[in-house]
């Protein structure tokens, strides 16, 4: 049966801009795929928002391509089927909420029953506010109509810059919430966000930017480097030992080990194993480097792999930790395919 | 249908921004005063010759019909301003140009909205007017739905201008070269007229060129020509180059046609420019 393959959500290569004397964006090239959500990070100024605004046709690359859910981007109908939430998120003041929905359903060419407009205002929390003037409405409310204008014609690529910038905690939650179900409905989402905390928690790939230029990019497990566990065991014999050393590279200092998972896939298994093995498992805590971490070491130019185990992680409890380390080998599952790929672009660029 | 999308929407954004209330609320003391002006001049004048009372029926017409144009032509070219660079500024324009739209046809939407409006307002107010001399002192122009035709061709002009100059410049500013261009263009138009009536070739000139760079005062000159008693002429002939509210010809066909031209030819900048343009 031949395998129907798919366009990537957005895919762009060797983007450049130049403001004057001051290069913005200097030869960005990456991917995102369909159906998976894709973090932008990098400091200010890096260049986010322009390469954000270069791909939606809002700004005139100096050099490069994009393509947009399979069609070149110079082409206005690639964006038939994106969603976007400026950085700098305002509508038109004197029409109601309903109406700037309406308005942009209209643009889009989409055919969106009044029902859904009104269930994506809901979505947002403006179910009560449709009526109202987008004029008297706060930051916060704005930034969520901004939302609603980014879902409501029924996308299959969004992009949000800052998407939160202007929200609080609840909004925040909200906003993860959306992404989450985006995620599970296939959309593919493009997020520019400085809460590296929220992007580590949806984001399935992430591209650092720095000065313009791709600094980083690739799944979390990829950028976050290998799996640490560490164990606090008892009686462990000459067998239990060589288990261990099966899973990854062991340090042990008295009885606490910390095991470099290289290939090992279940830590539930290792740890039937060990108590199989008669040893008494007293501690089982999952070790990463926090995505914040990492970032600030590419940023600073450090990129050393194992660097500063995140030691927040060592004190959550073992059953939390559990279920961040399921998360992140499924990560590095998907991860391995993307690998191959993404070293395969590097080369062609 | 986007064109007419956009177009709807900026109908809308002036009727909605408070614009279209101002213009009705200056209208509407506008029109009071030339009734009341008009009134006036029967009462008080009453024993003026048939040709005089023409004389004066066609200047104040004309006098109040450049008070409505400059209305017209003050609220389309401060609409036209932030209606392109108040949207790219703000930022209203991001999510409306990420739809699958051309920039040309939120252009010109936005054009046709603007016309449609400027249009309308002429046409309502200046049919107001006529209709006020009419009863007052019972005088009809000539050709009077040329001359609105005109006037709101005038509108249409200087709005074009204010939107090409709108998507370079800031909206205020947009506004107020607009409106600058148009009141230079309009000095420069009496000052030819004078160097006519005086037969000076060379002041005459400066008229003409302002009105080929900028039509607004050629295509006022046609409509006044419109508005007034074309008997008045021969009787006046000397009188009517030194009035900068009489004039002695209509436009000639080459001359609309250059109007037209000129309208298509800043409308094209206006949309090369918007094209280029990063938000």
């Amino acid at each position: 049966m031949a395998e129907v393959i798919e366009s990537p959500a957005v895919w762009c290569s060797g983007l450049r801009k130049r403001y004057r004397k001051r290069v913005a964006v200097d030869g960005v090239s990456f991917t995102a795929r369909r159906g998976e959500v894709m973090g932008l990070l990098g400091p200010n100024g890096a260049g986010k928002t322009s390469v954000i605004k270069m791909l939606l046709g809002l700004v005139r690359p100096d050099a490069g391509e994009v393509m947009l859910l399979g069609r070149p981007a110079t082409e206005p109908g690639s964006r038939a089927r994106v969603g976007y939430l400026p950085e700098l998120f305002r509508y038109q003041p004197w029409l109601t909420a309903a109406e700037v929905l309406d308005l942009h359903v209209r643009l889009a060419g989409a055919a969106v029953p009044a029902a859904d407009r009104r269930e994506c205002l809901g979505l947002v929390g403006l179910a009560d506010r449709a009526g109202d003037r987008v004029g008297g409405f706060s930051k916060g409310m704005q930034q969520r109509l901004g939302l609603a204008v980014a879902l409501v014609a029924r996308p299959e690529l969004v992009v949000l810059d800052e998407p939160t910038s202007a929200l609080d905690p609840l909004g925040r939650a909200d906003v993860r919430d959306l992404l989450l179900s985006l995620k599970a409905r296939g959309v593919a989402v493009l997020l520019n966000s400085h809460l590296i905390g929220e992007v580590e928690r949806v984001c399935d790939r992430v591209v650092i930017l720095d000065h313009g230029r791709v600094v980083a990019d690739g799944t979390l497990a990829e950028l976050l480097g290998g799996q640490e566990l560490r164990l606090r065991l008892d009686d462990v014999g000459e067998a239990a030992e060589k288990r261990l050393a099966a899973a990854g590279v062991v340090t042990r200092e008295g009885d606490h080990f910390v095991v470099a998972l290289a290939g090992e896939r279940d830590v539930p298994e290792l740890v039937a194993d060990l108590v199989g093995l008669g040893v008494r498992v007293h501690a089982v805590e999952p070790g990463r480097v926090s995505l914040e971490e990492r970032l600030l070491d590419i940023l600073r130019g450090e990129h050393g792999s194992a660097a500063g185990v995140d030691q927040r992680a060592a004190q959550e409890d073992v059953a939390r930790a559990a279920g961040r380390d399921r998360r992140s080998f499924e990560e590095s599952a998907a991860g391995a395919a993307g690998g191959d790929r993404r070293s395969a672009e590097e080369g062609s660029a | 249908m986007i064109i007419l999308t956009v177009a709807g929407l900026t109908l809308k954004e002036a009727g909605r921004r408070k614009v279209l209330r101002s213009l009705a609320g200056l209208t509407v003391v506008l029109l009071g005063l030339s009734a009341w002006g008009f009134a006036r001049l029967d009462a008080e004048f009453g024993g003026l010759t048939s040709g005089e009372a023409k004389v004066a029926a066609s200047t104040v017409l004309n006098l109040v019909m450049f008070g409505l144009s400059l209305i017209a032509a003050l609220g389309t070219a401060f609409l036209a301003g932030p209606t392109l660079a108040g949207e790219s500024e703000s930022g209203v324009a991001l999510a409306m140009l990420a739809r699958p739209i051309r920039r040309s046809s939120v252009l010109i939407g936005k054009w046709l909205g603007l016309v449609t409006f400027g249009g309308g307002f002429v046409a309502v107010a200046g049919f107001a007017q006529l209709v006020i001399v009419r009863v007052t002192i019972g005088y009809w122009p000539p050709r009077p739905v040329t001359g609105l035709a005109l006037l709101a061709a005038q509108a249409a002009a200087l709005l074009t201008l204010g939107l090409l100059l709108s998507t370079v410049i800031s909206p205020m500013a947009s506004g107020i070269v607009a409106v600058g261009l148009f009141g230079a263009t309009w000095i420069a138009g009496v000052v030819g007229s004078v160097g006519d009536a005086l037969g000076n070739d060379s002041v005459a000139r400066v008229g003409t060129v302002s009105r080929m760079l900028l039509p607004t005062d050629g295509l006022w000159r046609g409509a006044m020509n419109a508005f007034q008693d074309p008997s008045l002429f021969p009787q006046f002939a000397d009188g009517f180059g030194e009035s900068p509210f009489l004039s002695e010809a209509s436009l000639t066909v080459t001359y609309l046609g250059w109007a037209a031209l000129w309208v298509a030819l800043v409308l094209g900048l206006a949309g090369l420019s918007f094209q280029r343009r990063d938000l």
